[in-house]
């Protein structure tokens, strides 16, 4: 067989009925993640149609979107006082008990956001297909599996036949080689190939992440460069698995054990892109050139290192990109030109499925520690799962964090999506290490600069957005 | 669902890149659990003031493209989250077709699920579009998904790229679910020769 991409390789393994001139191809779906918000009307075409869902045993489901993050009860559960999003979240229990899909309900041992919760229970493996009703569903590609987000016909799909219509992507390598310096991280990696390709540069495209600074990334930092795959317009990203990998899913409560370890480990070692295979396209930046990125605009494709101005629409020579800085730049209060280093925030926000994990939380503790949230700006530190939260305070992460005098809350998507009442007010800016930076997504007329949590807590301390390799 | 053959519509436009889903229907009009009243809060944040009234300058707002089943829009549409609210959310408010010179890939196949025509066209045929409607608010195109062509007021027919199963799917008003379920025993086959790695029941 002629060589092969770790993602032709995971591909081509999946087909149930391969790609024709007339019609896409059939793909078997290993994993399929379920949350409250893209399912219902998909259990809704079941019921309609006399339809089961066909394995159970490769589906799980979870609460996070619309849940709340604040305090529990007396009793001991989040109370959820969203009429809207109490109901929704009656229909997930319902359709998960009808249809037999385990469910890690709100506030239980280990529930969290979709994309964290896979990876730290093990259900996410190497060279597996796993999707979700969710674009971020790409953060799974960083153990080397094909995880892409899909619309909730597709949701239905996958629950009936455990399969998926689609037409083969291209491929895009994205090299990244020589290494970080300190005070940079992959967050800072991953806005700076955004920035890089645009927001739409990786339409049609699967990327693979190459090169020595990815190789020397933790899990973690490799699932924050794929979970933001979909901001440049890739549906996935992938990172072909090595030690580093096989070393995170060792022990995990669904990983293989024993023999079938083994077993697993040496198909997985036959993922990576073999020599003399070939990409459609490459991309490459190099880790020593890089610092802190932060963005500007309204979309994550506008982001510059976090010491360069603002960029000025009358330098643009095309017009509709000109227009679309001008509206960026109105919507956010901006004016060209300016640096952002210096500028007051209302709120960080360190939490969603790019940054919420226990690696994520301890980089910034590290750097609150003793220090003091400035006054006058609201710190939210949402871990990304129970999991996370019960090692965070293990470790006496929270008490690190409130004692600077930021907020410690229950796990959740939170005001990355801000729908759970989580929000900015119109006008306030923040410095947030989740992935979107569009109109109102973290609260209708909210102002979000996306950065590292690194850069998210050193603005935290100073009050004003701050490039942490001066603090 | 109904089959989708030819029809004629006019244009209203929103000439601006990378318009994500968050602006199309924001997330806090996805604690539904049905598909029912999503248009009412389409763009709604572009859309109305802060005190629930619309705004003028907005064209959806205007008189007179009330009716208009066709969006013109800039490049990369669609970008952003998987939520399908985004199609239904468009078609709530009578749309039928958006136009760019490019959709974001997950916009673009929940679109085709619901019979929504994410219209690809090169730059010119969206500026001109974009200027006609402008200009012409009863400017009106025919748009034949048979023929896979978009033709113009002065006759010019533009040829835009659906993928064949879509095509026939809505054409013929199935849907790919039904297609996917017939295929039983090749994905019975499947699961035998490729058992489970992981059991989420266990």
């Amino acid at each position: 067989m002629s060589a092969q991409t770790l993602f032709e390789k995971v591909w081509n393994s999946h087909l149930v009925r391969p790609q024709t001139p007339d019609t896409p191809a059939v793909l078997y779906i290993d994993l399929h993640l379920v949350h409250e918000v893209t399912s219902p009307q998909a259990f809704t075409v079941l019921r309609e149609r006399g339809l089961k869902v066909r394995r159970p045993d490769r589906t799980i489901g979870t609460m996070d979107h619309s849940t709340p993050t604040t305090p529990r009860g007396l009793d001991g559960l989040i109370p959820v006082t969203d009429v809207q999003a109490a109901a929704q979240l009656d229909v997930m229990t319902k359709n998960c008990q009808d249809f037999g899909i385990p469910l890690y309900k709100l506030g239980t041992e280990n529930q969290g956001i979709v994309h964290v919760i896979g990876p730290e229970q093990g259900f996410t493996q190497p060279g597996m297909t796993i999707v979700c009703g969710d674009s971020h569903t790409s953060t799974h590609g960083a153990f080397g599996a094909l995880a892409f987000g899909i619309g909730t016909s597709e949701v239905a799909h996958v629950l009936a036949t455990q399969t998926l219509l689609q037409n083969q992507p291209q491929t895009m390598e994205v090299r990244v080689n020589g290494s970080l310096h300190s005070g940079v991280t992959a967050k800072d990696i991953i806005l700076a190939i955004i920035a890089k390709i645009g927001v739409g540069g990786g339409t049609g495209y699967v990327l693979e992440y190459t090169g020595s600074a990815i190789r020397a990334l933790s899990m973690e930092g490799r699932m924050t460069i794929c979970n933001m795959s979909i901001e440049g317009g890739a549906r996935a990203g992938m990172i072909a698995p090595d030690e580093t990998t096989f070393q995170y899913v060792a022990g995990k409560p669904y990983a293989p054990k024993g023999a079938d370890w083994d077993a697993a480990v040496a198909n997985w070692r036959t993922l990576p892109t073999d020599e003399g295979a070939t990409y459609d396209t490459l991309v490459e930046l190099n880790a020593d050139d890089l610092v802190p990125m932060i963005t500007y605009g309204t979309n994550p494709g506008m982001g510059m290192k976090i010491t360069d101005l603002v960029p000025d629409p009358d330098k643009l020579t095309d017009y509709s990109a000109k227009v679309a800085l001008d509206k960026a730049l109105t919507y956010m209060g901006l004016q060209p030109n300016q640096s952002l280093l210096g500028k007051k925030v209302d709120v960080v926000f360190i939490g969603s499925c790019t940054n919420s994990r226990i690696g994520d939380l301890r980089e910034a503790a590290k750097f609150i520690e003793g220090r003091k949230v400035a006054d006058g700006v609201r710190v939210m530190v949402v871990p990304g799962s129970q999991r996370v939260k019960a090692q965070a305070e293990a470790e006496g992460l929270d008490r690190i964090f409130r004692e600077a005098g930021a907020e410690w809350r229950e796990a959740g998507c939170s005001m990355c999506i801000a729908m759970n009442g989580d929000q900015l007010a119109p006008g306030q800016y923040a410095v947030s290490t989740s992935n979107r930076n569009f109109e109102g997504r973290q609260g209708k007329g909210g102002r979000t600069f996306l950065a590292s949590p690194l850069t998210a807590a050193a603005t935290a301390i100073a009050g004003v957005v701050t490039d942490p390799r001066t603090v | 669902m109904e089959p989708i053959k030819a029809f004629s519509g006019s244009v209203v436009a929103l000439p601006i890149n990378d318009i994500d889903t968050d602006q199309i229907i924001p997330a806090r009009y996805l604690k539904v659990t049905d598909k029912a009243g999503l248009g009412a809060a389409a763009f709604t944040d572009w859309r109305y003031n802060a005190d629930g009234s619309p705004k003028l300058e907005f064209p959806l707002n205007q008189e007179q493209y009330k009716g208009a089943t066709v969006l013109v829009a800039g490049h990369n549409f669609g970008c952003g989250s998987s939520r399908e609210h985004a199609p239904w959310a468009l078609m709530g408010t009578g749309l039928k077709a958006v136009v760019s010179t490019y959709f974001a890939d997950i916009f673009k196949g929940n679109a085709l699920k619901n019979g929504l025509l994410p219209i690809v066209v090169d730059e010119d045929t969206q500026k001109q579009l974009i200027s006609l409607s402008q200009e012409d608010p009863t400017t009106q195109v025919t748009i034949d998904l048979e023929s896979q062509t978009l033709t113009l007021p002065d006759g010019r027919a533009v040829k835009f790229p659906v993928d064949p199963f879509s095509r026939y799917c809505l054409l013929n008003g199935v849907d790919q679910l039904g297609f996917l379920l017939n295929l039983d025993d090749e994905t019975l086959a499947y699961e035998e020769k490729y058992p489970a790695r992981v059991n989420t029941t266990a």
